[in-house]
């Protein structure tokens, strides 16, 4: 092959055919989640997925694709088989399904109201 | 609810659909949600030709990526210093990480890894044109990192944009690393610019082979592009080709008539009433033959990923069957 690149010349792409037949489509590696964590006291954070043909591998690759460039104190692949999930779809899961303001700090917004009324109150009666 | 959810055609209720086939309130619904400024994620109903499209864009994008590798790898073996040729490797292995990121993304609407590589073999799925275009000289690496790459940002930065969530995130990640090629390229480029004669005129050269290449970049002119509207509004595609083009014009043509290189077009020139750049024709022709497999490498890069594709194909195989073990025969 007449290549610019003296690698490829030397390879020589061109004589090379394999008689065993292509992948199937589904015949590949399963796919590992990666979480990266940026910084030491952070929380780690998903950052992608790769194909890896074990767990050992899925870190290696991993190293390469997610941390090549950017900070990182630790990383985590997780198999994606193995992750649980809920569907954004079915968010209404995560409302309320009654009234819990008694559950949150917007649930007590009227106690300083309360405080100023009594000492209104208690001035009011000094007064007589 | 609650799952595994493996996107297969078998999985998915409306794959095949026309738009006008799909249900009506579920599209609106969807029309609506991108409509707010919301991202699709790969578990939401989309319609199909929102899928498809996808599939196709963020699949040629991959290939871009893994051979867009080869033209400047074909300098490597030969950069002028040592310094310059770890920064080369370390863009080229940059811009295959960006094709395992976008083949990712393409993967989560349903399209399996293997199927992309086989497409792109047998030459279904194209690639970005630039690529099969020849590096002759080391100049023209230069000219490839700066001025290809500042094309690809541009393209990239626009579809970062877009509401596709898998797509947009990949995108985000591989801008803030093609900052990095955009000041190496410009750096090689204002090195040969400032230095010999020889080096100058090495660089016109390879100016001289990219300009058309490059012009073609961004596409066939708007009013002889297909498929934009809908792409529009689901926000596939955020800038018409032309807006694109303009764009780079007006950002790179100045800091090339800064070097003192002269742009191959002599009819290239801001018309100061309407603020667009006009330009020669850059023959569509030519684009369209590169396009269908006549171009100078097409037929090279194709090869070499084959190459690469059959000599791993035995070790990705016997990985797959890791569990297998020889055993001897017992009698």
């Amino acid at each position: 092959m007449s290549s610019l690149d003296p690698r490829i010349r030397r390879a020589e792409p061109e004589l090379w055919t394999l008689s065993t037949p292509p992948l199937d489509s589904l015949e590949h590696w399963p796919t590992y989640e990666v979480f990266v964590q940026r910084m030491r006291g952070g929380h780690a954070q998903h950052v992608g997925s790769l194909h890896a043909p074990n767990p050992e591998m899925a870190l290696v690759l991993a190293k390469e694709q997610y941390a090549r460039r950017s900070q990182c104190v630790a990383l985590w692949v997780v198999p994606t088989e193995a992750i649980l999930w809920t569907s954004p779809a079915d968010e209404d899961l995560f409302q309320p399904a009654v009234d819990k303001s008694y559950r949150e700090p917007q649930g007590y917004l009227n106690t300083r109201e309360r405080l100023e009324k009594y000492r209104d109150r208690l001035q009011a009666t000094s007064h007589d | 609810m609650y799952g595994n959810l493996v996107i297969r055609p078998e999985d998915i209720e409306n794959w095949g659909k026309k738009v006008h086939e799909e249900d009506p309130e579920k599209l609106a619904e969807f029309e609506a949600r991108i409509e707010r400024g919301e991202k699709i994620e790969p578990q939401d109903w989309m319609p199909f030709e929102y899928r498809r499209q996808l599939i196709r864009l963020i699949e040629q994008h991959a290939h871009s990526e893994i051979i867009g590798a080869l033209p400047e790898g074909t300098w490597i073996t030969r950069a002028p210093t040592f310094r310059r040729k770890l920064a080369l490797m370390a863009k080229v292995q940059d811009e295959v990480g960006h094709a395992q990121l976008l083949y990712s993304a393409a993967e989560t609407l349903g399209k399996p890894r293997e199927a992309m590589i086989n497409d792109l073999l047998s030459g279904k799925s194209k690639y970005s044109n630039v690529f099969n275009y020849p590096a002759k000289t080391w100049a023209d690496t230069a000219i490839i990192a700066w001025l290809v790459d500042a094309g690809a940002i541009i393209n990239q930065t626009t579809n970062s944009k877009g509401s596709y969530g898998p797509y947009v995130r990949a995108l985000e990640r591989i801008c803030w690393e093609e900052s990095f090629h955009l000041k190496y390229g410009y750096d090689s480029v204002v090195y040969l610019a400032t230095g010999t004669p020889k080096q100058r005129a090495l660089l016109q050269d390879a100016l001289n082979r990219w300009w058309r290449p490059i012009m073609h970049f961004f596409g066939p002119p708007d009013n002889l592009s297909v498929h934009t509207e809908k792409l529009v509004k689901w926000k596939v595609k955020l800038a018409t080709n032309d807006e694109m083009r303009q764009q780079f014009l007006d950002m790179y043509v100045p800091k090339i008539w800064e070097l003192g290189l002269t742009i191959p077009d002599p009819n290239l020139r801001k018309n100061p009433e309407t603020g667009r750049w006009e330009y020669s024709d850059p023959n569509w022709d030519e684009f369209w033959q590169v396009i269908n497999g006549n171009g100078p490498c097409n037929k090279e890069r194709i090869a070499v990923r084959r190459f690469a594709e059959e000599k791993g194909r035995w070790v990705r195989r016997a990985l797959l069957e890791s569990q297998a073990r020889y055993v001897t025969p017992l009698a």
